[in-house]
């Protein structure tokens, strides 16, 4: 008799099958958005990948310490909802939120010193990688710990809807935001208060290195919760531009309209690991070189294409891209370490860090 | 002048701040309808509005998130946690978030917030309902923390943390809402930081925070009976605390005297007495000596919650017998 005991594995990574992507949908190229807006976001497009692999690169030189999580392969989502904005609506990110910064119009140079450390960063070199933040941008700030900034980017809405501004709060996070408390506490408040917010699930499959479906009770983390607060399930392909664009359009004027709060699940893939430490082994090869397939830029490219733009102003937005990462990145390293005085700024209102007399 | 209870001190200093500032908005757990559990918020609602006075589900999250949001948005918030024990589910809004928006982002965030929460022992509630975190919060830079002892302190603290751009929590004491004080009529705005000598003395500095300080005066008036006289401070304000009060009250007696309701370790008597054994070490003429709670989560039966409180008695025994 064997004594054997025959596990089928919770988290049996192993023989897990891979989750292979939808294809393109063809119609997206028919929806009804003009050229202009699509070429720039081709451009943002050029300019999160291009910005990012960039990033990578210092990394590997060493010039960028501590901890980085790159959307490299997920840029359509950024673009889609960041071109979607109004310039005074609030973006409230997670520390996967280079992309979401550098979407609001953060410009490249600080973005790309703070990375480094440097007194020229954004935050003065006192945020780091998982911080990044430009208020004047509406960029209200990255957010490290998950699901904490769900609740606070209600707050932005709630302001805004007291103001009368018709601004809408979009909070970003990860598939495993999903099964934290403040997701839920937040999407229940949202509802109650009819807040302009828009939360906006980028599943990427994984938490970190465990893949999602084996750690939630659903198979769309968020979209299948969405019934529990009332709200329409929405899942977008979130490696096209233009879905995610169109989809960005539909909650936003919702929530304008004073009707209240949306939950959108978008479906992408990172291209690396989950961060700087991580080289993403526990991804089933064939999924890996299936999404890679679906990059959605050379997908982009093929359609502006297809719509009659030319290869050579396609090519021209790549190589002037490629000029302000270059310039980004001389802005970056020229920058200075901070100074040993700003470890006592800003603690408080009084630019200080004072708890006594 | 008018007589009011700390209770009442408390809806009346967020009403002067209200009046004062129609941006300000405040929301927590049956504040509005209910006028609080405490019955701290009464009124509020009738002369402010739903729209200013809001009622929120039990989602402490949701509650702290939505504060900072406004707040850094340019609408100043009062949010309540009903009883602080509670900010442990929320703690993460308060330690991570709230209190090092500023710094991180290289000074672009502002978080005018004032979170108001029942505090302290008392009321016989047990070990989730009954604590002192003030040194919960103390412990964080980022976070202005403030705990006044009568209506007067209440109302002109509440004005300053209300003014104050930065966060701050205001802890409320469970047990002093009952308690009557004068309140001068008109605008009563305080100042953070300033602690407060209620009783001059010459032999010992008694340091007291909220609800320990009518007891630390108790023990005092008892203690003069002895022939000893002790300097009572009420600290009101841990951070940005008054060191200079504290120092100089510490210099003239040359004993000083904690009196903490928190759990021993940790508790902000230690800052105090580090502060001081470093500073005017040579103006003492003993040993600080630390007046706590044991550390221990509180018990819930009359008998034994009043054994682990500082009680008059304790702090009068304990200065008789080891002043020398």
């Amino acid at each position: 008799m064997s004594t054997e005991i025959e596990e089928p594995g919770l988290y049996d990574y192993g023989q897990r099958a891979a989750r292979l992507p939808d294809p393109v949908d063809r119609a997206n190229a028919d929806l009804d958005i003009p050229v202009d807006v699509r070429l720039d976001m081709y451009e943002l497009q050029q300019s999160l990948r291009q910005f990012e692999k960039r990033a990578y690169d210092l990394f590997m030189e060493n010039l960028v310490k501590g901890t980085s999580h790159l959307s490299l392969g997920m840029e359509a989502v950024a673009t889609g909802f960041g071109r979607a904005m109004r310039p005074d609506d609030y973006t409230f990110a997670t520390y996967r939120g280079h992309a979401h910064t550098i979407a609001r119009g953060a410009p490249l140079g600080p973005v790309m010193a703070e990375l480094l450390g440097r007194e020229n960063g954004i935050l003065k070199g006192k945020g780091g990688s998982m911080h990044l933040t430009s208020v004047e941008h509406g960029m209200m700030g990255s957010y490290a710990i998950i699901g904490a900034h769900l609740c606070i980017a209600n707050g932005a809405g709630w302001s805004a809807q007291m103001r009368g501004t018709e601004q809408v709060a979009v909070a970003f996070f990860g598939d495993g935001t999903t099964n934290i408390g403040a997701f839920h506490e937040a999407l229940n408040f949202a509802v109650i208060w009819d807040l302009p917010v828009v939360f906006v699930c980028e599943n990427n499959l994984y938490m970190e290195y465990t893949p999602i479906d084996l750690v939630s009770a659903v198979p769309n983390p968020a979209a299948d919760r969405a019934a529990a607060y009332g709200l329409d399930r929405i899942v977008v392909d979130g490696n096209d531009a233009d879905a995610v664009y169109q989809a960005a359009t539909s909650v936003f004027d919702r929530a304008r309209r004073g009707e209240g709060p949306s939950l959108v699940e978008a479906i992408t893939y990172r291209h690396g690991g989950h961060s700087r430490a991580d080289p993403g082994k526990y991804r089933p090869a064939e999924e890996v070189e299936a999404w890679m397939g679906r990059d959605p830029i050379p997908m982009y490219h093929q359609r502006l294409l297809d719509l009659g733009v030319s290869e050579a102003e396609l090519g021209a937005i790549q190589q002037s891209v490629a000029g302000r990462v270059d310039e980004a990145t001389e802005f970056a390293k020229q920058g200075l370490v901070p100074s040993a005085d700003q470890l006592f700024v800003d603690v408080w209102a009084d630019g200080g860090a004072s708890w006594r007399n | 002048m008018a007589q009011l209870s700390y209770r009442d001190a408390v809806s009346a200093g967020i009403a002067q701040e209200m009046r004062r500032d129609p941006n300000l908005v405040m929301l927590g757990e049956d504040i509005a309808g209910a006028g609080g559990v405490f019955k701290t918020t009464v009124g509020l609602l009738d002369e402010f509005g739903p729209k200013r006075v809001r009622d929120t589900p039990i989602s402490e999250q949701a509650i702290l998130g939505a504060a900072m949001g406004a707040a850094m948005t340019g609408i100043p918030v009062i949010a309540e946690i009903m009883f602080s024990d509670f900010l442990a589910v929320c703690w993460d809004i308060v330690a991570n978030e709230m209190a090092k928006s500023r710094y991180m982002t290289g000074g672009q965030v502002s978080v005018p917030v004032v979170i108001r929460t029942a505090n302290g022992a008392g009321s016989r509630f047990g070990a989730q309902h009954s604590q002192s975190v003030e040194n919960w919060c103390m412990m964080i830079p980022g976070l202005k923390v403030v705990a006044p002892s009568n209506p007067a302190d209440v109302v002109g603290l509440m004005a300053a943390a209300v003014r104050d751009p930065d966060p701050v929590v205001f802890f409320e004491h469970k047990s002093l809402f009952a308690t009557k004080g004068e309140v001068p009529s008109g605008e009563i705005v305080d100042e953070l930081g300033k602690a407060t000598i209620v009783r001059a003395g010459s032999d010992c500095t008694i340091v007291a925070l909220a609800l320990m300080v009518p007891r630390a005066l108790q023990a005092a008036e008892r203690l003069a009976e002895e022939g000893i006289s002790a300097e009572v401070i009420d600290v009101r304000s841990l951070v940005p605390l008054d060191t200079q009060a504290i120092l100089g009250s510490v210099s003239k007696t040359g004993r000083l005297y904690t009196v903490e309701e928190n759990p021993r370790l940790c508790g902000w008597g230690a800052e105090v007495a580090s502060i001081v054994a470093d500073e005017v070490f040579w103006d003492l003429d003993g040993p600080v000596v630390r007046i706590t709670t044991p550390h221990i989560p509180l018990p819930s039966a009359e008998v034994l919650e009043d054994l682990a409180l500082p009680s008059v008695d304790r702090i009068f025994e304990t200065v008789r017998d080891t002043i020398g």
